[in-house]
């Protein structure tokens, strides 16, 4: 039977099991849109904004290690979701999104609502196809869902011209696909896996460096064996963070930047890396010339380009973690006894000992401005039996989630790392519950993130996707005032946003409830009060306007050389009557 | 140090934007880009020259592989190669030039392939160094237009001879 484009795309979709997908219309993509109208088997989240729709996609996409789909217009409905792609593209997000062009034969005129689409995100998808002939579109659908989801996973767009959409040809969906010039590696070389197990068993302080490769591969299980069965410490990237228990005793929670002192230690003085699923970012490294300088370095990686690309590697592996984790499990096991924990001992005792002198702390005063921290650890304690999803916007706040939200299963960490992309959390987390609507979703965010997508709050009132917003609201770019603080002499240039809505009265206008939390002893009262709530809930909270993020590697800064407090001369200013005065952060400025 | 890369690509719309985007996005150098179909028509050969030191070219030979429409990636510089670069060069000459024009045509055993009362056009064949030095000869009779193709290049076949002579020189 002849279908056309439009017909064809849904049914390839169904085919793919796409049940949501996240979309907003307009002229070159009506006849798609028309289509979808008339099925049941798809839900089409209408969003306000394509950004919107792209990290909804990307949401839905961690939360369920499937491809998201998003559906955007020509011109500038393809330029706005162009942050999702590269975000999406930073940090390996299965992806796929439709965008509308114009009719083929206006192609380079300069139509109306035309960009080119292939060149925009040429740099910024996995691949991309432009879909020049209807008979062509169904295998392209094929191609792109299986290039998104295999190998480093990644966005791949495909652009329809509205003919395409209209024009009819006969339904064929290839059922496999195989493309020649691409042929991810997912068996590593054996030869090195025997190498690395050995240098494993050999090593007195080694360290596991994993990151989000080990989630998208689902390997957190062979992860948990393999660290019990080597007794090493567990060293998370931010997109690494729930591949492994936070709770575990082996976990050492997040390294880099901002991770923990232990973290950062053991790395510093380790003398084996086994880096899986991890890409040794800028972030981690600090300076890459003083970076694990006692360590001989393995390296598990499906990308062949992560390795070797920022620091020398001994032992390479290309291939699947899940697999190569299994191969070395097995050799392990054979080979491994008891002594290894005996081996580790002196490596363990020095790592409690770092643990112990500088562990993760903060001040609250009973009847002071919040702190922060204290938000996130309250949130973590109330919610943690629910097992819930946490997506983060970027900034300080997203820092102390790292920190303090402690997760113990994968996919459960919705955040943007590579890209580092303010207003990513509100929508990814909308996703993740489109995707799981009786789970509990949370979205930590920032005052000034969360108003970058705002507008998505009519979304997720008119789809029912309760999610829950807490914001830690200090009226700053915080993270920017805070370098300001360390590094610029305390000018606030363009960091200070002297005023937010009143986001309580601004949930309220979308039809949402907004609640407040002034004081701490107010805090688990409203988390309770919005987790009873089966609508989407802003918590709105003013947190003390000072507070940093520790530790801290300053950019280019070596490992073991962390900022642990506010220096001398920070605290003298904020203790004053200066701006540092916390009476006014729990009042709410309106212009 | 410069190394010549050989690409097999997908003979596609856009592929040879993906190449040169891979370059200008990574900050890679190219200093020179051929690309041709091969045999096969869906198929593109590409010869890049380009220069770095060993960590940026294992980067270059990676991230071309990466990309979905490349099918293969050779450096050269790991075994041995030889490679040419044609130029056609159009020369003003004066009648009291011609015949110089000619010599220095004939000593590079390059061909005139176009010719008119005021210019010959001559196509030589090379390694740059070569091109490099008829340019510097044919200069003071005036160029007036030069093109060149940038390098092509191909490895060397190895000798897989019984002979036990010919493996010994291969060794040496």
């Amino acid at each position: 039977m002849k279908l056309t484009g439009a017909e064809i795309l849904i049914e390839c979709l169904k085919r793919e099991g796409v049940k949501t997908i996240f979309a907003l219309p307009g002229g070159v993509v009506l006849k798609i849109f028309d289509m979808l109208h008339q099925q049941k088997d798809i839900e089409v989240v209408l969003t306000r904004h394509e950004q919107g729709a792209g990290h909804m996609a990307e949401g839905y996409a961690k939360a369920t290690g499937k491809a998201g789909v998003c559906l955007v217009t020509s011109g500038p409905g393809m330029t706005n979701v162009i942050t999702a792609l590269a975000d999406a593209y930073m940090d390996s997000v299965p992806l796929v999104c439709f965008s509308g062009q114009v009719p083929t034969s206006l192609i380079g005129n300069d139509a109306f609502q035309e960009a080119d689409n292939m060149g925009l995100s040429r740099p910024c998808t996995k691949y991309n196809f432009l879909v020049k002939d209807v008979k062509d579109l169904a295998t392209t659908i094929k191609e792109a869902f299986y290039i998104a989801t295999t190998g480093r996973p990644g966005p791949v767009l495909v652009d329809i011209p509205k003919d395409v959409s209209m024009d009819k040809a006969e339904f064929v969906y290839p059922s496999s696909i195989s493309i020649r010039s691409y042929n991810p590696v997912y068996e590593g070389n054996k030869w090195q896996i025997k190498q690395a197990a050995e240098a494993m068993t050999k090593a007195k302080k080694p360290v596991l460096y994993v990151g989000g490769g080990v989630i998208f591969s689902g390997a957190s299980q062979e992860l948990l064996e393999l660290a019990e069965l080597t007794h090493m410490p567990v060293d998370m990237t931010l997109m690494g963070l729930g591949a492994f228990p936070g709770e575990h005793p082996q976990s050492m929670g997040m390294l880099g930047m901002h991770g923990t002192y232990w973290a950062n230690m053991v790395m510093h003085y380790s003398d084996l890396v086994v880096a899986i699923g991890a890409r040794f970012d800028d972030r981690v490294t600090g300076k890459v010339s003083e970076f694990c300088p006692h360590a001989k370095v393995i390296h598990i990686d499906i990308d062949p380009t992560s390795i070797r690309k920022n620091v020398n590697v001994d032992i390479p592996i290309v291939g699947d973690c899940k697999l190569v984790l299994r191969e070395l499990i097995q050799i392990l096991r054979a080979t491994v006894n008891g002594d290894q924990r005996e081996l580790r001992k002196p490596w363990w005792n020095q790592i409690r000992e770092w643990q112990q002198a500088n562990p993760l702390a903060y001040q609250q005063e009973a009847d002071g401005p919040i702190k922060p921290q204290l938000v996130i650890s309250r949130l973590y304690d109330l919610t943690k039996d629910r097992d819930p999803i946490v997506s983060t916007d970027v900034g300080q706040h997203q820092m102390w989630a790292a920190q303090y939200f402690k997760l113990a299963k994968p996919n459960r960490w919705l955040t943007s790392g590579g890209l580092g992309t303010m207003g990513f959390g509100f929508p990814a987390a909308m996703g993740a519950q489109a995707a799981f609507p009786g789970r509990l979703v949370l979205c930590i965010a920032g005052d000034g993130s969360i108003q970058m997508n705002m507008q998505e709050m009519a979304t997720a009132v008119v789809h029912k996707l309760p999610v829950k917003i807490i914001i830690l609201n200090n009226r700053f770019h915080g993270m920017v005032r805070q370098w300001q603080d360390l590094f610029y002499e305390g000018r606030y240039a363009s960091s200070d946003l002297e005023t937010t809505p009143d986001f309580v009265k601004l949930a309220e206008a979308y039809g949402a409830v907004g609640l407040r939390a002034s004081k701490p002893s107010e805090i688990d009262d409203v988390i309770k009060e919005a987790l009873a709530v089966n609508k989407p809930v802003i918590v709105d909270v003013p947190t003390y306007r000072y507070e940093n993020v520790y530790p801290m590697i300053p950019a280019g800064g070596c490992n073991h050389e962390m900022i642990l407090e506010d220096p001398p001369a920070l605290k003298n200013k904020q203790s004053g009557a200066g701006q540092g005065a916390p009476k006014d952060s729990d009042t709410i400025l309106t212009a | 140090m410069e190394h010549i890369i050989s690409v097999t690509v997908e003979n596609k719309f856009g592929s040879l934007s993906r190449i040169a985007g891979l370059f200008s996005g990574r900050g890679f150098n190219i200093e020179s880009l051929s690309v041709a179909p091969t045999l096969d028509p869906s198929m593109s050969q590409m010869t890049i020259v380009t220069s770095g030191d060993e960590r940026i070219i294992e980067q270059i030979v990676k991230q071309l592989n990466k990309l979905i429409d490349v099918i293969k990636v050779v450096d050269l510089n790991e075994s041995d190669f030889v490679s040419r670069e044609t130029a056609l060069i159009k020369v003003h000459t004066r009648s009291e030039d011609r015949a110089e024009a000619l010599r220095i045509a004939d000593i590079f055993r390059a061909n005139v392939i176009d010719s008119t009362p005021a210019t010959y056009t001559i196509e030589v064949t090379g390694d740059p160094r070569k091109i490099e030095a008829i340019i510097n000869l044919l200069q003071p009779l005036g160029i007036k237009e030069l093109t060149r193709t940038g390098r092509v290049a191909v490895a060397r076949e190895l000798i897989r001879s019984t002979d036990v002579q010919a493996k010994k020189v291969v060794r040496e």
